[in-house]
């Protein structure tokens, strides 16, 4: 069993949890992710390591309520313990010092982009960072990114906070002003394949974390394959980071929609419990 | 009773769930023997003076001995003489497939049907399921520490008997329940889940054997780690990287690997979506490419899935390259799974999957094929017959094609010796890898084999770890392998 040690809410929907977990938090590293359960019924949830701490023996994670398990798991407190925890699975992301370093996250994507750009820093990259999302109440931890970049831009789809603008609007900005040597981009698909597509015009080397459906996170399943140049490439083992110029995109797409309506039965079903639960 | 030994040239016909329920939900078909079955069908065995079904068991099962029990009506003693062997019983019954090893040696196949020795073990294995009878053991402490690597039948045997000698075990595993491919792979309608935990947890409590799930050898902790905490290690993780065909299509959304349909099936249990959180995708017509038991399995899971789903009109093909006496299966799923309905293409390969714009699978390029001269193993060759393409309308395509050693329990740690198929290269007489004090065996070693032939491989290495831990010579035995 795994126990949660703290639990904070960083906007209405991305929330954040530490968990007890010393061996993982021993071997972790930036760029891994954890799977787990909540219960015995439950699926195996794949989620990045937002941060570590070796030596109180916990590790972070954040994520956003889309779905009946991440909405069950906000559900839990302080106190309450997962039934799986595994990890650190996936490998880590390969810090260098490459002179500067454009580091894009969207969403959701700041949590595990927070710790690559930490990491790229302590390297001495030159860190400019871009923090998109699709208004103010999505945005979080820019303090946080603040702290570990040499300049930050935020915007947002609607203009509600920062810049009103999608993130590859002032990537393309930073690259035609500065010798730009790498890109990492974190976030929805959607959004790492437009920042494929502007870097590829420019050559830019760039990394992107992949976030499939799965089961093991072994490689045993082969449920989260990608297309990639080189062939078939698990994302479990293979990944999850990427050279975002040889993914094959629109089939990554089409394939996260795979259990989109399972999943809109699982969400009617827990309302309608909890709904229960709240009457009785 | 010489007279019904003559009569009696039929097996006993094992009792089964009727083919239109059964496919209808997830429950065991075989519903196994009754005491009086089981005592005439023993009453069968001639007890042969040299028998050849010893000869064909992997782990040399004393068949004869435990028959006599059985047909003496002392089932107890039975279950003592089987467990000299053999531990696990009740799962080999259920799946070894003894057409090719016991069954497939007993001297009544000259005049009829072999004696129903898998039945028969069932029995025993069930009966000593809910008496107990046959305590585990475990023999004063030695004070040595062993890990396991894998809590499938290879490392589970190995764990029991190293325990049984009294060293400190502990088991590592992966995934969030123990048993591996017996827990993951094998469905419950031929292996009941709640055997596979009995048996482990069973074993776990005599034996004060630890498991660790949620382990991951190789990112949780590595083998370099286990060798400098354990006296020995054993390694023991099977064949998991699943196969894709290097045709176009494979990406489509309606594709996907046996091992993934099967994982969500038996270990998440999708077919209770949405009480378990895992769902798990049927179309109205499916196929699946192979035909050894993963094939199987994951046919005859398609069509209950499709029954329990309410998909009217549902079918579900296997598409095979060779023809039917080529079939790898073991030989009563085969016939399961025709009579449940399963509809078999043989002397058939797929060339390309199609979709639609969104994604989806639609259909399926095929070529027939027929058989040529048989190659250097003496299997003969399919081979594609030219302008025979055709196209086969599909939504769901499973590929079980087997599977390969998965590499992720060597990460840091290349110094192993492996072949070119990813398999641990090891001493075959002794079970040891090329590295001191790390021995392993099962599917890891020999690429996917069976349950038994694993089983017998963790036995090897266990003699040969409890010999190495006591300070004498390894022992050579003859390598236990089936082919």
């Amino acid at each position: 069993m795994y126990k949660i040690l703290e639990k904070q809410a960083l906007s209405d929907i991305i929330k954040l949890l530490v968990i007890q977990a010393p061996h993982i938090a021993k071997k972790a590293k930036a760029g891994q992710f954890v799977i787990l359960r909540i219960t015995q019924f439950g699926e195996r949830i794949p989620l990045t390591i937002a941060d570590f701490d070796a030596e109180a023996g916990t590790i972070t994670v954040i994520f956003q309520e889309v779905g009946k398990s991440t909405r069950q798991l906000w559900s839990l407190n302080p106190g309450d313990n997962l039934v799986t925890l595994v990890g650190p699975l996936g490998n880590p992301s390969e810090i260098e010092k490459y002179g500067t370093v454009v580091c894009v996250a969207g969403g959701v994507g700041v949590a595990p982009i927070y710790s690559i750009a930490k990491a790229l820093k302590n390297e001495g990259n030159r860190v400019i960072s871009i923090m998109g999302a699709r208004n103010k109440g999505l945005l979080f931890w820019e303090e946080k990114m603040k702290s570990v970049s040499d300049d930050l831009i935020v915007c947002t789809d609607d203009g509600s906070y920062g810049r009103k603008a999608v993130v590859t609007t002032p990537l393309k900005e930073i690259i035609s002003t500065n010798n730009v040597n790498r890109v990492w981009a974190i976030g929805p698909a959607i959004m790492m394949k437009f920042v494929s597509i502007v870097t590829m015009v420019f050559n830019i080397p760039t990394v992107v974390s992949l976030n499939t459906i799965m089961i093991d996170g072994t490689g045993m399943c082969g449920g989260c394959r990608v297309l990639h140049e080189e062939g078939a490439k698990f994302v479990c083992v293979d990944g999850p980071e990427f050279d975002g110029h040889k993914i094959a995109w629109d089939s990554l797409l089409l394939r996260q929609g795979i259990y989109r309506n399972e999943e809109a039965n699982a969400i009617k079903q827990w309302e309608h419990t909890c709904h229960l639960e709240k009457t009785i | 009773m010489a007279g019904t030994k003559r009569l009696q040239k039929l097996q006993h016909k094992m009792p089964l769930q009727d083919k239109l329920i059964r496919i209808t939900n997830f429950n065991e078909v075989a519903l196994g023997y009754t005491e009086d079955i089981a005592i005439a069908e023993a009453r069968r065995c001639l007890q042969c003076k040299k028998p050849g079904c010893v000869k064909g068991c992997p782990v040399g099962v004393l068949i004869p001995q435990f028959i006599k029990a059985i047909s003496e009506k002392n089932i107890d003693e039975a279950v003592r003489v089987m467990k000299i062997k053999n531990n696990l019983p009740a799962i080999c019954g259920r799946v070894c497939p003894q057409e090719t090893q016991c069954e497939g040696s007993c001297v009544l196949i000259k005049t009829g049907e072999p004696v129903a020795i898998g039945n028969l073990e069932r029995y025993v294995g069930d009966y000593e399921l809910s008496h107990r009878t046959c305590p585990l053991i475990k023999t004063e402490q030695s004070g040595k520490k062993i890990a396991i690597v894998g809590s499938g039948p290879a490392g589970l045997t190995c764990a029991v008997d190293l325990a049984r000698e009294g060293h400190q075990v502990t088991i590592f595993e992966s995934l969030h329940h123990p048993g591996g491919v017996l827990t993951y792979g094998i469905p419950e309608f031929r292996l009941p889940k709640s055997i596979v935990h009995s048996e482990i947890e069973y074993a776990m409590n005599c034996l004060d054997i630890e498991i660790k799930t949620d382990h991951v050898i190789g990112r949780t902790m590595t083998l370099d780690e286990l060798l400098e905490k354990y006296d020995a290690v054993f390694i023991g993780t099977g064949a998991g990287l699943p196969i894709f065909m290097n045709i176009p299509g494979i990406n489509y959304i309606g594709v996907l690997s046996a091992n993934e349909f099967l994982s969500r099936i038996n270990l998440m249990k999708a077919y209770l979506f949405p009480q378990y959180d895992t769902p798990v995708r049927i179309g109205k017509r499916v196929a699946v490419i192979g035909a050894g038991n993963v094939a199987m399995d994951s046919a005859r899971c398609a069509l209950r899935l499709q029954r329990i789903k309410g998909i009217e009109l549902g079918e579900v093909r296997v598409i095979y390259r060779r023809s039917r006496d080529e079939v790898p299966a073991r030989i009563n799923e085969f016939r399961h799974a025709e009579d449940e309905g399963v509809i078999f293409e043989f002397l058939t390969n797929p060339l390309e999957i199609l979709g639609d714009s969104n994604g989806n699978v639609i259909a399926m390029k095929c070529i027939r094929m027929k058989l040529g001269e048989p190659d250097s193993n003496g299997r003969r060759q399919p081979i594609p017959i030219a302008g025979s393409e055709f196209i086969i309308e599909v939504d769901t395509v499973i590929m079980a094609l087997g599977t390969n050693p998965n590499p992720l329990v060597f990460k840091n740690f290349d110094k192993i010796q492996t072949s070119k198929y990813g398999t641990i290269i090891i001493n075959e007489k002794t079970g040891e890898s090329s590295i001191k004090r790390l021995w392993a065996g099962g599917d890891i070693v020999t690429g996917s084999a069976t349950v038994i032939s694993a089983m017998g491989a963790g036995k090897l290495a266990a003699a040969n770890i409890h010999r190495f831990l006591s300070g004498k010579e390894p022992i050579q035995e003859p390598a236990l392998s089936i082919s």
